[in-house]
């Protein structure tokens, strides 16, 4: 603890908390009980007139600390900000007022609770510092992209752009990748009618341009070290020479292949050169530059067919199951190279349902119908090798057939989004065909890729907040992260170009990266103590934590995104923020008044994750709906940083019961640090041994899953603790 | 209002929805300077009238709630409530802009306490529940409004409730007298997120959503689900209160029609999917779904979940377009007719509820924009370099689900950045 510590605490009496309670007697509280150096009361303490009474207070006492007990931690967070004096909050409002009725009998135990809210936050007062940037910070403006084809150029020039140096790493001889092997794109600015230039060429002349951008091609990256705004990549080129660059972010860029369609024998692809997949019809385009498209065999083509999701939307062994989103404008697009050629071509194409969404995909629908393009809803079940398309009519209900010179396989993207470190070593293969190969080969503790989601995809698996990945500094873009056309590679691009960008600035000043966006602290870490366990570093959700030469945990602050689950996980407490730490909640908790077992006062400790279960009790208070007066709640950062020496040292100072509430978990995890409320879920497995080591019932700690919808749901886990105690009878703990 | 402290290298975003406050949240991150402007009292948007996103089944307050600590927390951001954009003038780099803020009728000493609710009667239509239910004329707009400060309807000025609100306050939060403020801002460059609306369902004049009661919208039956809602949470038809366990879900309802939207709006199959698995969330083996489709368009990697609702033996898919809707005098069911065009067969089916997918219609002034860029036919900005240093995200740019709406802010985000960059001098 900081020497010269002068905590001020101020209660609130606006809003009803001084009709309902007696504000003098907590302002006592939290000098005679917390010891804070002063109280004071007020009428309306974020009006300009408060929040000037505690500036003053802090030029003139030189107050290190400031108390609010008043409303929720959510409300008025900009009027109670004093820049780097550290403030806590008393939830008076939100956490008593609202939540307990304003009836005689409820008095009491309702007073007890508010002066209770004030004793935890002078406490928590003593166990924080405002945080200063960790002195690792570097502020490194070069980003690295690897992959130089349409998302990773894209990525690239955007940057640059904005300022930014660039450098590409691209594994073939050239730059372009999939983008420059077709012959045109589908259309990306109205009227959205015709097949136009794929804008590849283009882009590839203004990169070569630009000074800011750097280019290795027949290269990949063999080692990627270090954090974000100091990573340290080794480039190596196909002829065995490395060298090592700096980097402040990283886009991965490093697209899709074609789905391998020799899987596909019952189209007779490879078995028929007039079965062909999408990839390879724009190959034959290209070569025909503008001319009549032949069959590879130098025919002409009169009828061509198009069989959408081949191998796609398939639960047999070896297909896809899911839609690669591009294939119906794609096919659209290759109909019209023959219709704009020769309108006598016949065209069709074939489709459960056709997915031409937004503005321009159902303009392109609509012109290829006005150009005489068939289309079929049709389930193909066979292609023989005379080109005989075989396949159930799906509008007339009645199985069909005709005869075309060219078929068409809509075969779908495969991502290549490097090896599945979460399965490495583990006897079951994914889902899907893993990569053999990494993109990133990540000098990490946690392996050499970043995670995947189903079906080999790269994060985010968030909705609201889509560049999410689990390795800070590093994003990704394009077809690694879902299938894709060419215009959403580039909007996604640019949006990548922009958090590498991000990335860059905030390591370079210490903040932390999204969900705790600016927060100064990193973990602390006391060496000396350390039983080198790594829990640490197995648990940390993002990979931030490597290991040093001699074993201990290596922190990486720049990686971190300050969830706290390596501090719930060391059994040792060596691991605490300046503002968060074992002490700062496990003070809270023991400061907090426990009435003998003879005055049936039980006690309720609430550990609630600050993103979604604090919230929702916040709103269950202004919906007005009650909860047992014997909670006590504590918001942690994520349920993942709840170390289990709260948990027993709750239960020897004689709190009755324990109620934890987090996240969704499992593979539709809400968690907002992806793991923690998994983690917490799986730590919190062992406390039967505590609980029985303490003869105590295994009902007295509960973990739950909440959403912040739980408005009802939330309290009501509160109350069937309250109604457990109940029953159990108090805690035999209360000294 | 404290002076508004704008430069050529601040970015203004226009719109206070998903889109917009993550274009804001983006760039304010990268250390530039922002403001947000919403036309209505408290961001959030569309997305925040939505119970569950689709394919997650998660909640979109989830995500505010971390979007709206990233915006307490960065003082990079002013955001202005209650704020449009009147009049647009200059280039790339150097734009004036004109804001007019309305009058809120409360000021920043508001707590959110609730008192001047407690004492006013008048009655509005709740916005947030598109109508569905009353709100009070003052009024916090939801439980996850941001800023977390009160609103006086303006229709209840100078009427004795508008006193008796302002008597009620103890904090002298409420300002009568508040009049509209016009502020004239330099800007360097502008996102413009102002979302989409629903397309007006009484257009679709063969549905009979203006003369049958059991003919609901969309976004109408999702705030229905909230247990916060006009029902509580729960799933009942309008004309009667039954509960609605057979609910029919028209996809295209003014979508890919040349009558109407000629667009696809890309979300509404989706979310049919997704409103197809409150029936069983709701009802459990009783709730039966009927869509009614062109395309199922569950595009990418999200086509499990069109996979899983299809394993739903409740679930039934029909494909057509429904011609015409009549009303079972009877019983208040609408009944569909049309042809399923999967076997050519004519049917006549009733249901209890039906739930119109309607489609979405870009909240961009396309007439009189106030500065020239290139709007589209379907009144979607195109990009485009004579947009100078204007750009779209969101519903503004195409028809998009949350996903892409944030990956176009974010996009969206640098190129104002790139702007900016160059005017300070420091793109290198």
């Amino acid at each position: 603890m900081a020497d010269a510590i002068k905590i001020g605490a101020y209660v609130c009496k606006g809003c009803g908390i001084g009709d309902r309670l007696d504000t003098a007697q907590m302002a006592q509280v939290a000098t005679r009980d917390a010891k804070a150096s002063l109280a004071k009361e007020h009428d309306f303490l974020c009006n300009a007139d408060g929040v000037k009474m505690i500036q003053d207070d802090i030029a003139s006492e030189g107050l290190t600390h400031v108390a609010i007990c008043a409303c929720s931690r959510r409300a008025k967070t900009e009027a109670f900000n004093f820049g780097d004096i550290p403030v806590t909050r008393g939830n008076i409002r939100e956490g008593v007022l609202w939540i307990r009725p304003e009836t005689d009998e409820a008095q009491e135990t309702t007073q007890d609770m508010a002066d209770d809210y004030v004793r935890m936050a002078v406490t928590e007062c003593k166990y924080q510092k405002a945080p200063h940037a960790n002195e690792e910070a570097k502020y490194e403006r070069h980003i690295l992209v690897v992959g130089g084809g349409l998302s990773g150029m894209t990525a690239a020039i955007e940057a640059s752009k904005a300022g930014y140096p660039v450098t590409i790493v691209e594994k073939t001889a050239a730059l372009g990748g999939s983008a420059a092997k077709a012959w045109k794109g589908i259309p990306q600015r109205a009227p959205y009618a015709d097949p136009e230039d794929t804008g590849v060429d283009a882009l590839v002349a203004a990169i070569e341009a630009d000074s800011k951008i750097k280019v290795h091609l027949s290269s990949t990256v063999t080692k990627t070290s270090g954090a974000p705004g100091r990573f340290a990549a080794d480039i190596s080129t196909e002829s065995g020479s490395t060298a090592t660059e700096n980097f402040g972010a990283i886009i991965m860029a490093s697209g899709y292949k074609e789905y391998d369609a020799s899987q596909l024998p019952e189209f007779s692809y490879g078995k028929s050169s007039n079965v062909v997949t999408q990839a390879e019809l724009d190959a034959m385009a290209k070569a025909a530059n503008g001319g009549p498209i032949k069959t590879k065999d130098g025919k002409d083509v009169n009828s061509v067919a198009f069989i959408q999701c081949a191998g796609q939307r398939s639960d047999k062994e070896g297909h896809l199951p899911y839609c690669s989103g591009h294939c119906c404008l794609t096919s659209i697009k290759q109909a019209m190279y023959f219709k704009d050629q020769n309108p006598e071509v016949d065209t069709n194409v074939i489709y459960t349902d056709l997915r031409t969404p937004g503005a321009g995909g159902e303009d392109f629908y609509r012109s290829g119908q006005n150009k005489g393009v068939t289309f079929t809803k049709g389930k193909v079940n066979e292609v023989t090798t005379d080109g005989t398309v075989k396949f159930k009519d799906l509008i007339l209900n009645e199985d069909t057939e005709e005869k075309a010179d060219l078929v068409v396989l809509a075969t779908g993207q495969v991502a290549n989004s490097g090896v599945d470190i979460e399965v490495v070593g583990q006897d079951e293969p994914g889902q899907w065909q893993t990569n053999p190969e990494s993109v990133l080969n990540l000098d990490y503790r946690q392996g050499k890729d970043i995670p995947l989601l189903k079906n080999g995809f790269n994060d985010s698996h968030f909705i609201c907040f889509p560049y999410e990945t689990r390795r800070t500094g590093i994003y990704t873009c394009g077809p690694v992260r879902r299938p894709m056309d060419a215009q959403q590679a580039i909007e996604d691009a640019t949006g990548a170009a922009l958090k590498a960008i991000q990335a860059v600035e905030n390591s370079g000043k210490g903040r932390a990266a999204h969900p705790r966006s600016g927060d100064l602290s990193f973990p602390n870490f006391r060496r000396e103590g350390c039983t080198q366990c790594k829990r640490c570093t197995v648990e940390c959700p993002f990979g931030a934590i490597d290991e040093d030469e001699q074993r201990f945990p290596k922190f990486n602050e720049a990686r971190c995104r300050r969830c706290g689950t390596c501090m719930g996980a060391c059994p040792v407490r060596v691991i605490s923020f300046d503002n968060y730490s074992v002490d700062s909640v496990g003070q809270q908790l023991k400061i907090v008044d426990i009435p003998d077992e003879f005055e049936e006062k039980p006690r309720i400790l609430v550990l609630a994750c600050e993103n979604d279960a604090y919230p929702a009790l916040d709103m269950a208070a202004m919906n007005r709906v009650e909860y047992s007066a014997f909670a006590r709640v504590i918001p942690v950062r994520c349920l993942g940083s709840t170390n289990l020496i709260w948990v027993t040292d709750a239960l020897n100072s004689g709190y009755d019961g324990i109620v934890m509430l987090g996240c969704q978990k499992g593979e539709n995890y809400q968690c907002h640090f992806v793991k923690g409320s998994e983690i917490a879920h799986v730590r919190m497995s062992k406390v039967d041994d505590t609980l029985q080591s303490l003869s105590l019932e295994p009902e007295r700690v509960e973990i739950h899953e909440v959403a912040i919808t739980d408005i009802e749901r939330a309290p009501q886990l509160i109350n069937d603790m309250a109604d457990a105690i109940e029953k159990m009878g108090m805690s035999p703990f209360k000294f | 209002m404290a002076d508004i402290i704008a430069t050529n290298e601040t970015i203004l975003v226009v719109g206070g929805g998903i889109s917009g406050m993550s274009a804001a949240l983006e760039a304010a991150e990268c250390g530039k300077q922002v403001i947000l402007i919403e036309k209505s009292p408290s961001v959030g948007g569309r997305v925040n009238q939505l119970y569950k996103y689709f394919p997650k089944l998660c909640f979109p307050t989830c995500g505010f709630e971390i979007n709206q600590r990233r915006m307490k927390g960065n003082k990079n951001i002013r955001l202005m409530a209650m704020t449009e954009v009147a009049e647009v003038s200059g280039d790339a780099g150097n734009y004036s802009v004109t804001l007019k803020t309305a009058p809120r009728y409360v000021n920043e000493n508001c707590t959110a306490c609730g008192d001047c609710a407690a004492v006013v009667e008048t009655e509005f239509a709740d916005e947030h529940n598109y109508g569905l239910s009353k709100r009070k004329g003052a009024y916090l707009p939801s439980r996850m409004a941001y800023p977390q400060r009160y609103v006086i309807d303006p229709a209840m000025i100078g009427t004795p409730d508008a006193d008796k609100a302002k008597a009620a306050c103890k904090y002298g939060a409420i300002d009568l007298d508040m009049q509209e403020e016009s502020n004239t801002i330099t800007v360097g460059a502008i996102i413009w997120a102002t979302g989409w609306k629903p397309f007006d369902a009484n257009k679709i004049q063969p549905y009979g959503y203006d003369r049958i009661a059991n003919v609901i919208t969309s976004v109408e039956f999702e705030r229905m689900m909230d247990p916060a809602g006009p029902t509580g949470g729960k799933l009942v038809r309008p004309s009667d209160g039954k509960e609605a366990k057979d609910v029919a879900f028209i996809q295209c309802a003014g979508s890919r029609d040349r009558n109407y939207l000629k667009h696809c709006s890309r979300i509404c199959c989706m979310a049919s999917l997704k409103q197809s698995t409150y029936m069983r969330e709701q009802f459990g083996d009783e709730g039966k779904a009927s869509i009614y489709y062109i395309d199922i368009r569950a595009i990418d990697r999200i086509d499990d979940f069109y996979q899983k609702v299809q394993a739903d033996e409740n679930v039934h898919f029909i494909k057509s377009k429904v011609a015409r809707i009549d009303e079972n005098k009877d019983n208040g069911n609408p009944v569909l007719r049309g042809v399923n065009t999967e076997g050519y067969d004519r049917y006549n089916n009733e249901h209890d509820l039906v739930v119109l997918a309607v489609g979405m219609e870009p909240s961009v002034p396309a007439g009189d924009f106030p500065i020239k860029v290139t709007v589209n036919e379907h009144g979607f900005i195109e990009q485009d370099e004579a947009n100078g240093g204007i750009f779209a995200a969101g519903c503004s740019a195409d028809a998009l689900d949350v996903n892409r709406a944030v990956q176009s802010a974010t996009a969206s985000a640098l190129r104002a950045i790139q702007v900016v960059n160059r005017v300070a001098g420091t793109e290198g």
